[in-house]
């Protein structure tokens, strides 16, 4: 059998894919399996300032509780526009998968607008906090919330950065392998943060709110 | 030309292997990823498993203590939810070693988290007792000047 493939592999030269047939445990595509790696590391990162809020998110200070500050219906509609830009990448990559430029760049575009609406009303949540002078000096429930969620917010702005440099790279050069591949990476990047929100709502804004 | 062969040649060689695999098929280097069906079924369960939470809290449906149980269980299977129907994860993908990253991470984040609660309980319930006590008299103090 690894006879057979390697003999093909050589016929066929340059060609990398019939490489990978050799053995059977190699990987298809080890850039996708690194970038596996990255969001695990991240996901540590991500662990880490959890486990910060977990232990000071109740360290009010004589500042405000979460029940107080936190607004659970812009939460709710903030989660929305998360959870559809997770849908509007799924279309994306199908349209990928059939190598349509056009319906891949419209459906990275209203990804991109509803990352970014998702933004704007964090940032606006976080404008409001610091207004009423529950900035993330106040305590220390406030420096943990600020560090995990603006993290999350931070992540969620380069995702868009890449976004729009990928809908740049499809309408030059198509989808290609390399650009079908650096889809498959954003796409796990972009849900990867769906997947932390998921923690956030829960944790942060849902259980903070109750007693 | 032969690429075809070699493809027919591979599935004959492992077919239990690709048989496992199901849909999958490998177009050039563009492996699949996730279908329509896929997608919709992983948006609709994830929309179910987020309204609900929010909904028990917003209208306080059952005791605080016993909400905080139902959400994280909530949480934690919308993350499954997305890992398998978004992420299409599965024994299979990337020869294995993505689940082996994942429950390497698993196991970290367990330790991270646990560690982390576990310590900060018992250095309140073990220390603060007097502290508490110490500031609690400031306070008390304080408030009556």
């Amino acid at each position: 059998m690894s006879d057979t493939n390697v003999i093909s592999a050589g016929a066929h030269g340059a060609d990398a894919s019939s490489r990978y047939y050799v053995t059977e445990h190699h990987p298809e595509q080890g850039t996708l399996l690194g970038f596996w790696l990255y969001l695990m590391s991240d996901c540590l990162i991500f662990a880490c300032l959890f486990a910060t809020y977990a232990v000071l998110g109740r360290n009010y200070a004589g500042g405000p509780s979460g029940a107080e500050i936190f607004d659970l219906p812009l939460v709710a509609v903030n989660t929305a526009f998360l959870l559809l830009s997770s849908i509007t990448y799924g279309f994306a990559m199908l349209a990928a998968q059939r190598k349509a430029v056009g319906s891949v760049q419209l459906w990275l575009a209203i990804t991109g607008v509803l990352g970014a609406c998702f933004l704007g009303l964090e940032l606006y949540e976080f404008q409001h906090l610091i207004h009423e002078g529950f900035g993330p000096w106040r305590s220390g429930f406030l420096t943990a919330f600020f560090s995990l969620v603006g993290t999350h917010g931070l992540h969620v702005t380069f995702g868009i950065v890449w976004l729009v440099t990928l809908m740049v790279q499809v309408g030059k050069h198509g989808v290609n392998a390399a650009n079908y591949r650096r889809l498959s990476c954003l796409s796990m990047f972009w849900h990867f943060l769906d997947v932390i929100w998921i923690g956030v709502f829960t944790y942060v804004y849902l259980m903070g709110t109750l007693p | 030309m032969s690429a075809p062969h070699q493809h027919g040649h591979h599935g004959h060689a492992h077919g239990g292997h690709d048989a496992a695999h199901g849909h999958v098929d490998h177009d050039d280097h563009m492996e699949a990823h996730g279908s329509l069906k896929e997608y919709a079924i992983g948006f609709v369960l994830s929309v179910i498993l987020t309204a609900i939470p929010f909904w028990m809290v917003m209208t306080h449906q059952l005791a605080p203590e016993m909400t905080k149980f139902v959400i994280l269980g909530f949480a934690a299977v919308q993350v499954i939810v997305h890992m398998v129907y978004f992420l299409h994860m599965n024994a299979k993908s990337e020869g294995g070693w993505n689940m082996m990253a994942l429950l390497l991470t698993a196991v970290l984040l367990f330790i991270i988290l646990s560690g982390s609660i576990w310590v900060m309980y018992h250095m309140n319930a073990n220390m603060m007792p007097n502290m508490l006590n110490d500031s609690g008299a400031v306070h008390g103090m304080h408030d009556m000047q």
